[in-house]
């Protein structure tokens, strides 16, 4: 095929030099800062409150990875029901062809506006902007999404896109946008602009498009899980529904939905449960659309199935609360990962859905973090982010060769390190740097080291190392 | 030509197939309450809904005192809601024949009654059942009322699921409308109704 | 009872660049009654090269661990973090062993296996304590690093604020992401000198290097002390400054 998976966005720089741009912005850093740290506490005291929560993740972890371990059996089974209840099931192995089913559909109700639920799986395949090459405008209702379209901007979270801006950002991004314009950049008064602007467009569109957080292979429910009411606007009014969803989003009974329903609201936006909830399944007479399509998507999600460390990315159900812990991510935003998967799931999983480990960008991400392992600790599915950013990294460095002069250096640090008398050896010359050293400090170091002493001394070392004293003192004794 | 349903089905065949993984299922399925009632009307309050509980015997009493001091006059309504809340004084517009979606626009507010109730997420749940009507019928007026009966409430998420038909379009709400995406802040009101009043009948 | 035979795994960067956190871990253990060991075939976890994407240059360094640690009771090591590499990772690289599972982060060790929170110790200083990421996330250790300081006498324990937010050493992460690390470093220090602390201390001398190196260039006057140091340290012998 060959073609470019959009899951990250063409002409990203790699991430180091992405975060050098976004540190800069000291207004970017106060934003995350303020929002990632209410959220945090917030999700804390929530999830305090469920003395089984150690076990709902557990279940989840089983209850996802029993999906991936018998995804076509769930997803044949789903695409019955949804059949059997009046649904289209459409299967697209890429972006290209879903937005292709996508923009068919849309012609075929000749509509050339179409009203957009929040969802992940249509910004990951750029279908808003497929659907305007093809004559078609893209509505976000989303508040968030609704920001960054009408900013022009690009999303920097996957539960809230404009996380990054502040109230008087969005107030600003409103005033151009809008006719008419918010009373003042009190969150209430935004809301209430936002409440204005889309309520014409909810009530004579004819089409609307979603994702799906979940979907329920025995009975064919699909499930959204929203705040603001744009869903069940979306869901609802239109005559004809398309909903795209990743073929992981799965739970094979509608019992599994009760696990869900407490790890996703608490882990995401830290609430007992989000506003509201919607679950339908085909199509209802006399209420909701009378037309139903579902687009399976691929996507890369079948290549990644096939590894067997990096497949737990897929138990991810969106919930951002791994972005929201990360000290990375806090500092740098999520716009410097170039992908609508930012953050340490971003990381794990846009490399793997773009699956080219040769592209600079992708390969980069598996390094955004220090593995301080806080993302795994409130990940609701127990996705472990780390030992999949180390096993991504193995693949980053397989695909770089042996030539690199990191390479090189690794090779000959093993070397050392696989002999004592060697090691010992190295640390005598090493001792050397004492030559560099004031007060056992060293101010500048020369090479590589440089990166290090830019902002820290480095330790001097010793005249003598552990080893050599204690051969000294120990070794002659026994 | 393969289809891409035939690729995509092929393509996870031919990965390593693992067997059945058990499911863990020993998280709690009910959690032991002392006041069920006193906890939904708690958190659903929380949310900034406003919440009364009120003898069965008084409803259409409580549903006209709340109307009249919202100064209510068009209320829609499931047609099958029972007659005695539609109590005078105001306008009611049944959804029979359904309502034109401009006309429910234009409505004070809408009053139906739920299918479920989870105390512990402070979350009401609508099936389309009995005196619940069409989705839309409660999601377009800005003033949603809602009678819960106390049988209806669970204490439980999983309780909650347990009761509910998942081939009916169903409807979880938790207070009103509202948003978290400015500042990761939650304020209410924004595009579904942004007053939610539920009545508690005992 | 016999003396327990415990080895210690000083790790490559405690053994080369902090002698003074190797030679007050076999001070304190023979204190607390056991027979210490350094095996001189040691070298080094593979932690760098695995946490770097290096996997097959870290294989060999875990079986050699395997080998050198054999036939220990117990294996102790004054880091959290590569303490947490040979428990958590050595067994996905080649396998589990004996020396494996008889692994311990020093204040696990103390704790868990001695039985012990008050090891004697005298430290008569200010200090806040900063939990490093590995020894939280990945051991486990919880709270016994504190519980341990708290039993030191003359020590003034001060809370350090977003005490588990990640120092940002991380490895090869400091010079890959120097400019994000450095930022991340910038707020831990913010912490440790709003608590008025002159001594922060760690159980991994590799976030101490990384804090220490940036409390230093900023001339703040606090001193980076190893947990093995403050525990070896007693009225008779008390802690001296060795520079860092």
């Amino acid at each position: 095929m060959g073609v470019r998976n959009p899951v990250t966005w063409l002409g990203s720089p790699v991430f180091p030099k992405a975060a050098h741009e976004a540190l800069a912005d000291t207004q970017l850093r106060r934003n995350l800062r303020k929002a990632t740290t209410t959220i945090r506490t917030k999700r804390a005291g929530v999830v305090a409150e469920l003395d089984d929560w150690e076990r709902l993740r557990q279940a989840g972890e089983a209850i996802k990875d029993d999906v991936l371990a018998n995804l076509d059996t769930y997803l044949v089974r789903l695409e019955k029901a949804v059949t059997a209840r009046g649904g289209v099931v459409h299967w697209a192995r890429d972006a290209e062809e879903a937005n292709r089913i996508v923009l068919d559909l849309v012609r075929a109700e000749g509509a050339d506006e179409v009203v957009k639920v929040k969802s992940m799986a249509t910004a990951e395949i750029g279908l808003n902007e497929a659907l305007e090459a093809g004559g078609v405008r893209a509505v976000e209702t989303d508040l968030a999404e609704l920001i960054v379209q009408l900013g022009d901007d690009r999303p920097s979270h996957i539960l809230v896109p404009a996380i990054h801006r502040n109230r008087a950002e969005i107030r600003d991004v409103f005033r151009r946008g809008m006719a008419e314009e918010p009373a003042s950049d009190e969150p209430r008064d935004l809301a209430e602009a936002a409440r204005r602007h889309l309520r014409r467009k909810f009530l004579s569109a004819k089409v609307a498009i979603s994702g799906a957080n979940f979907a329920v292979a025995d009975t064919g429910s699909i499930v959204v899980v929203e705040s603001e009411g744009n869903g069940r606007m979306c869901l609802t009014l239109p005559e004809t529904l398309i909903t795209v969803m990743g073929i992981e989003k799965l739970v094979p009974s509608w019992q599994d939905l009760e696990v869900f329903l407490q790890l996703l609201p608490r882990s995401s936006t830290a609430e007992r449960m989000n506003p509201y909830t919607s679950v339908w399944s085909g199509v209802t007479p006399g209420d909701g659309p009378r037309r139903f399509h579902l687009v399976l998507l691929d996507n890369g999600r079948t290549a990644t199935l096939a590894d067997q460390v990096g497949r737990q990315a897929l138990r991810c159900i969106r919930c951002s609360a791994c972005l929201n812990v990360c000290p990375v991510y806090e500092r740098t935003g999520g716009q410097a990962y170039g992908s609508v998967y930012p953050g340490p799931i971003g990381a794990i999983l846009a490399p793997q859905l773009a699956g080219d480990m040769h592209d600079e960008q992708a390969a980069s991400l598996p390094y955004a973090s220090s593995l301080c392992g806080a993302c795994y600790e409130v990940c609701p599915v127990r996705i472990n982010i780390p030992e999949v950013l180390t096993h991504l990294r193995a693949e980053a460095v397989r695909a770089k060769g042996k030539r690199t002069p990191e390479a090189i250096a690794m090779a000959a640090a093993a070397w050392v390190f696989a002999d004592p008398k060697r090691y010992e050896a190295a640390q005598k010359a090493g001792s050397l740097s004492r030559l560099l050293a004031r007060d056992g400090r060293i101010k500048r170091l020369p090479g590589p080291g440089a990166k290090w002493t830019d902002s820290r001394d480095a330790p001097a070392v010793p005249k003598e190392s552990f080893r050599a004293w204690w051969r000294k003192n120990h070794v002659q004794r026994s | 030509m393969f289809s891409a349903r035939d690729e995509i089905l092929a393509r996870i065949r031919a990965v390593n197939r693992a067997s059945p993984v058990p499911i863990p299922r020993d998280y709690e399925r009910t959690r032991t309450v002392p006041d069920v009632l006193g906890l939904l009307d708690e958190r659903v309050t929380d949310y900034k809904a406003i919440v009364h509980r009120v003898a069965e015997a008084q409803l259409p009493d409580r549903i006209a005192d709340r109307l009249a001091l919202r100064s209510v006059s068009t209320m829609a309504v499931p047609s099958d809601v029972p007659p005695e809340w539609r109590v005078p004084a105001v306008t009611w517009l049944p959804d029979e024949p359904p309502l034109p979606l401009a006309e429910l626009d234009t409505v004070d507010g809408v009053l139906t009654g739920c299918a479920v109730a989870i105390a512990e997420t402070g979350t009401i749940v609508l099936d389309a059942g009995a005196g619940q009507g069409r989705r839309m019928l409660s999601l377009v007026p800005d003033y949603h009322l809602c009678v819960v009966r106390a049988d209806q409430v669970v204490t439980s998420v999983p309780e909650a699921l347990a009761r509910l038909e998942p081939g009916r379009p169903l409807t979880f709400i938790s207070g009103p409308s509202a948003t978290s995406d400015i500042e990761l802040d939650r304020v209410e009101g924004v595009h579904g109704p942004r007053t939610l009043e539920v009545l508690i009948a005992t | 009872m016999s003396a327990p035979r415990v080895a210690l795994f000083a790790t490559c960067l405690t053994d080369t660049l902090y002698p003074e956190t190797g030679k007050a871990v076999v001070r304190l253990l023979t204190r607390l009654g056991c027979d210490v060991d350094f095996p001189l075939a040691q070298t080094c976890c593979g932690q760098m090269h695995y946490n770097t994407g290096y996997h097959d240059h870290a294989r060999p360094l875990a079986r050699d661990y395997a080998a050198t640690f054999e036939g220990y009771d117990h294996v102790v090591a004054p880091s959290g973090s590569c303490g947490a590499m040979v428990r958590e990772i050595h067994p996905s690289l080649c396998g589990t062993s004996p020396a494996v599972e008889r692994t311990y982060e020093l204040s696990e060790f103390l704790v868990d296996v001695l039985g012990v929170t008050d090891v004697g110790a005298y430290f008569p200083h200010r200090v806040t304590y900063h939990p490093t990421c590995h020894s939280l996330r990945m051991l486990g250790v919880g709270d016994k690093p504190l519980s341990l300081l708290r039993a030191v006498k003359g020590l003034e324990l001060v809370e350090l604020p977003q005490a588990e937010q990640c120092c940002g050493f991380g490895g090869t992460f400091a010079l890959k992401n120097a400019e994000t690390s450095t930022a991340m470093l910038a707020d831990k220090m913010r912490c440790v000198q709003d608590t008025g602390a002159q001594v922060l201390s760690a159980g991994d001398n590799s976030c101490l290097m990384h804090i220490g190196g940036g409390l230093s260039r900023l001339r703040t006057g606090v001193r980076t002390v190893h947990l093995a140091e403050i525990l070896a340290s007693t009225e008779e012998e008390p802690w001296a400054s060795a520079t860092r």
